[in-house]
């Protein structure tokens, strides 16, 4: 009776951890893939944020400039990764992989919370870059054990997140064109919708509310309370984790239910 | 007469406005080698994800392993293998790996799981080739290795879509020799679409020609030559059942498919 009852659950775990687990065995082979990761946020950060920063456009209280944008562009690196990620499943529904995996006794919700918290696992080269470029450009970092343990877990959910995102929209869209397309169309507002290169207090009141809206903000929020040595949340951090936590739920269910479509 | 281990009633999928499977009813008995012909677009990759449960029927049911297709899915799962026309191994892994990763969906027991894999690499006479990533095999191999991982868990029905489309005659043969041992050693009824008639006449106890949707014709290779009257071939047959043959164009993405197939395997 009791075996029955917990079994599902365990099940949906397990097999969680079998997905990811093998995605990030294929890591191994792609080397250049984790090179050319590091190149977008050196050269935001490199460039973007050195010219910002001398111009003083941005008014950002108390914290200097490049010190406000280094968690935005951890951030950005993660979700421009993460957001590509459903092109994988397209390949893999162009050969039969999808359809084997949706023939197996695996729940569907494992399939994609799995390849979910493999992105998240990718993206934690893109951390130790930008923290690499940060200790360079002299951004005053926090390095309590405490905070690298949030920021590591946060980087992680972001990408799960914005992977997962990614799926759904692979599910819907089916073919690589399209998704592309697609792609491309959401990154970049989502990227400026949001705090991640200048306060939303500086925004117009509409962008505000949209920001509000992005779960960027709040990865990006959370990711500044925890990476730099004395900022303040804006949202609280516990706040930022909710919203982090109940928008990837949602689109996992999303996932598991679109994800079926990939095999017809 | 054996046990039945699959069975369809009037089953059927319409997409729009085309009926792609019109109220298919057959039997298929435990152990079995049971293949589905008909030209492209008759029907049969439909049917078969019907009943490997990736497709929902738009009416009828069929029962596999004894379960039902729309409300014991899981169930069927369990019991069933697929090799689908399309490569569905994973190149950026090992052999090895590929094997491992369906070992622990399928919930072989741990202690298992190695001799059960080194026994299907074995097998399928991919021993020496297991540490290698797959984007290296050929054509034969990959194929061979989708049966292997189709059939760790020891499926009571193995469905194949076209399995030796696209290889050359010396690797069809081989995984045909290794599908009928499959069935000798474990008792795995085969269920599988082919475009090749002398593989369904050298192999098969039964076949069904499926024409528009529908079975035109069912039974021994034999006895459907004997219901043309003598001197027939099964060619004859084919030709009698399905219409001129391939006249019925299959869509623009399972030709492309089946083309990719071809060249990523050959």
């Amino acid at each position: 009776m009791i075996a029955n009852l917990i079994h599902p659950l365990t099940g949906f775990v397990e097999k969680t951890f079998v997905i990811t687990e093998f995605e990030v065995r294929k890591l191994r082979h792609d080397f250049t893939e984790l090179i050319t990761r590091a190149l977008q946020p050196a050269l935001w950060l490199l460039i973007f944020g050195q010219v910002f920063s001398r111009s003083g456009a941005m008014h950002t209280g108390t914290i200097p400039y490049l010190d406000f944008i280094a968690p935005g562009i951890l951030a950005q690196s993660v979700l421009f990764v993460a957001i590509f990620y459903g092109i994988n499943v397209i390949w893999e529904r162009d050969l039969g992989i999808v359809q084997k995996f949706l023939a197996s006794p695996t729940p569907r919700a494992a399939l994609v919370l799995g390849k979910g918290f493999s992105a998240g696992i990718r993206s934690l080269s893109q951390t130790l870059i930008v923290y690499g470029l940060s200790l360079v450009l002299g951004v005053k970092l926090n390095w309590s054990p405490l905070a690298l343990l949030n920021v590591l877990v946060i980087v992680v959910l972001a990408a799960t997140l914005f992977s997962t995102f990614s799926l759904v929209i692979a599910c819907i869209v089916k073919t690589r064109e399209r998704f592309m397309g697609v792609g491309q169309v959401l990154t970049m507002p989502l990227f400026f919708a949001s705090n991640a290169i200048y306060p939303t207090a500086i925004m117009p009141g509409w962008l505000q509310t949209i920001s509000h809206l992005n779960p960027l903000t709040y990865v990006v929020d959370a990711l500044r309370t925890c990476m730099l040595a004395g900022s303040a949340s804006t949202f609280g951090l516990s706040y930022d984790y909710v919203v982090i936590l109940l928008t990837t739920t949602i689109l996992v269910i999303t996932g598991a239910q679109l994800y079926p479509r990939l095999a017809t | 007469m054996s046990d039945i281990v699959l069975d369809t009633e009037a089953l059927s999928r319409r997409f729009r406005t085309i009926t792609a499977v019109d109220a298919l009813t057959l039997s298929v008995y435990a152990g079995e080698v049971f293949g589905l012909l008909g030209s492209n677009g008759a029907g049969k990759t439909t049917t078969i994800k019907m009943l490997t449960t990736l497709l929902q029927p738009s009416s009828g049911e069929a029962h596999v392993a004894g379960f039902s297709i729309t409300s014991q899915a899981v169930d069927v799962r369990r019991s069933i293998g697929y090799v689908p026309q399309a490569v569905s191994v994973d190149g950026s892994l090992t052999a090895y790996e590929n094997l491992l990763i369906f070992a622990k969906l399928y919930d072989l027991p741990r202690h298992e799981q190695k001799a059960r894999i080194q026994e299907a690499l074995e097998f399928m006479n991919l021993t020496a080739d297991a540490g290698r990533l797959v984007s290296e095999y050929s054509g034969g191999m990959v194929r061979r290795l989708e049966i292997a991982q189709s059939t760790l868990h020891r499926p009571r029905v193995l469905f194949l879509d076209e399995p030796t489309v696209g290889l050359d005659p010396i690797a069809r043969d081989a995984v045909w020799k290794h599908l009928i041992d499959l069935r000798a050693n474990y008792g795995t009824t085969l269920f599988f679409t082919t475009h090749y008639l002398e593989e369904a006449e050298s192999h098969c106890d039964r076949i069904a020609i499926m024409h528009q949707g529908k079975v035109a014709a069912l039974g021994t290779c034999k006895e459907l030559e004997a219901s043309l009257g003598s001197g027939h071939t099964l060619n004859d047959v084919f030709v009698h059942y399905a219409g001129t043959a391939l006249d019925s164009g299959a869509s623009y993405r399972s030709v492309s498919a089946e083309r990719a197939t071809e060249q990523r395997l050959g």
